[in-house]
């Protein structure tokens, strides 16, 4: 099982809640059973071209998936995904 | 009196009211405030400006707080002054510098943290809070103890000293986290949403914006209701130049300036943290985060989040943009002190720097008004300074010994 992080921008989607758990290796399969689960999340997540958008920052566990293998970076069991949007600098 | 409509997502156009939120529930973007532009055109004039106190406030009418409520320290109306001997040395002929280290904690921040924590009082908040390289952290605590709030200041816990201090000396929380200001700015993100807190650079994030235009305000009446031909600004998350660029169009859009202002907008990056410089100067409209490692803390962050926003200013006004090593920021920072008396932290020397390599490159030209941004006061970066400042001597307390050091040649 994986768990994906809920941010309150999105919650409305997952019934309020903060955390989801679902089945996946890659953090792209994990996005999709995401949104099988809870429908609207993959049209928030992706732009037309089927690319995360630009303000999307996804991690896994405490890692920028920039930094690891995009959507395609593996999974291991009890990973968490957290959905982060952009903040400002400081 | 506030002209706000509300708040618009910048990638999407979706319109919001104006509340505590900052990203585009659909697209994520960032919510950035709208103006009634004719309200503020009936109301303001330079006269009315000129009669305002001597801070940020004598723009509240461009700005999305109430002035008389708020949480002031002083900020803002630093000085903007002529910088001949900087200009002979690089070769330019008309260079000013926006001294910002001239605010009550040092640093430009102080515009923002005013904004925002004046209208996190107006939405009702009790705790002010925000991740920060340094700067910010200064300014919140301060202006939380001035407001009575309390505060919690998240930092990477290896910030230099005299931001450290500066910081835990007005007694909010100081939490130092391990990591870098990416790691702390998730955790942020994620602790916003769960406390109720004004987190000035996350849920406060569209008002806090708006601070930085300030600077574009004060240079254009410090130069006589004029706009420079070009400014060089240091881009760290980028919002301090994408918001200095709104600043002289906003100017203009409200009837204070007579022409359309054409500012070019250059961007200064330090090498060891450079997303923003890495795409312009590959020409690419990806942004790929870094992990910084850099002398200039301030400028420390590598997932910019207005980075495609500067990006863009840079490009659309004919602008440049360099990536400094740390020697040479090192070296910006003595160029400034010693050619103006001016002592900048190391984001100032970047800047410096940037402005040096651009007039090199002919990117920033001779015939050009310069105004660069000058943003942080150099005593709280000493560690970056100090291995090479020291005395020119130490000697015994006699002529002797002077004379034996020195051979002066001025009576």
């Amino acid at each position: 099982m994986i768990t994906v992080r809920i941010p309150t921008q999105l919650r409305t989607l997952s019934g309020g809640a903060a955390e989801v758990k679902v089945e996946g290796t890659t953090v792209s399969e994990v996005l999709a059973a995401l949104d099988a689960q809870h429908s609207g999340f993959a049209e928030r997540l992706f732009d037309e071209s089927g690319a995360l958008r630009r303000f999307v920052n996804v991690f896994v566990d405490e890692e920028d998936i920039r930094f690891l293998q995009g959507v395609d970076t593996p999974l291991d069991t009890g990973a968490v995904v957290s959905i982060v949007p952009a903040v400002a600098g400081g | 009196m506030v002209h706000v409509n509300g708040l618009r997502c910048r990638e999407c156009g979706r319109e919001y009211p104006a509340d505590p939120i900052y990203t585009c529930e659909w697209c994520f973007g960032p919510l950035e405030v709208a103006y009634d532009y004719d309200a503020i055109a009936a109301a303001v004039t330079k006269e009315k400006i000129a009669q305002g106190p001597l801070t940020l406030w004598r723009y509240s009418d461009l700005l999305p707080v109430h002035g008389d409520t708020a949480v002031d320290l002083g900020t803002g109306f630093t000085p903007l002054v002529r910088a001949d001997r900087l200009a002979a040395e690089l070769g330019l002929s008309e260079v000013w510098i926006k001294n910002d280290t001239r605010n009550p904690t040092n640093s430009f921040k102080d515009r923002v943290v005013s904004v925002a924590l004046s209208k996190a009082l107006e939405f009702g908040f009790k705790v002010a809070a925000c991740a920060s390289t340094g700067n910010l952290a200064n300014s919140v605590a301060a202006h939380a103890a001035r407001a009575g709030m309390r505060s919690y200041v998240f930092i990477p816990a290896d910030l230099e000293q005299g931001k450290v201090v500066t910081t835990a000396v007005y007694g909010g929380n100081l939490v130092a986290i391990k990591g870098n200001y990416d790691d702390v700015n998730r955790l942020c993100a994620e602790l916003a949403g769960v406390y109720e807190w004004a987190f000035v650079n996350v849920n406060m994030r569209p008002y806090y914006a708006e601070g930085s235009k300030t600077l574009a305000f004060e240079t254009a009446e410090q130069l006589g209701w004029e706009t420079p031909d070009h400014v060089v600004v240091p881009v760290a998350s980028g919002s301090l130049l994408t918001k200095i660029r709104k600043g002289f169009e906003e100017l203009h859009k409200v009837g204070l300036l007579d022409r359309e202002p054409q500012v070019r907008v250059s961007g200064a990056q330090a090498h060891g943290c450079a997303p923003v410089a890495t795409a312009w100067l590959e020409e690419s409209d990806t942004i790929r985060p870094v992990k910084p490692a850099t002398i200039a803390k301030s400028l420390a962050i590598g997932n910019p989040a207005d980075g495609y926003f500067a990006l863009d200013v840079v490009r659309t006004t004919g602008g440049g943009f360099a990536a400094v090593d740390d020697d040479e920021i090192v070296e910006g920072m003595r160029l400034l002190a010693r050619t103006e008396g001016i002592f900048a932290e190391t984001a100032g020397g970047v800047t410096v720097a940037t402005l040096k390599r651009l007039a090199e490159q002919g990117v920033v030209r001779r015939d050009e008004r310069v105004v660069v941004y000058i943003t942080g006061h150099g005593l709280k970066t000493l560690e970056a300074i100090a291995p090479v400042c020291g005395p020119t001597a130490t000697i015994a307390p006699n002529l002797d010994a002077f004379h034996e050091a020195f051979d002066v040649e001025e009576q």
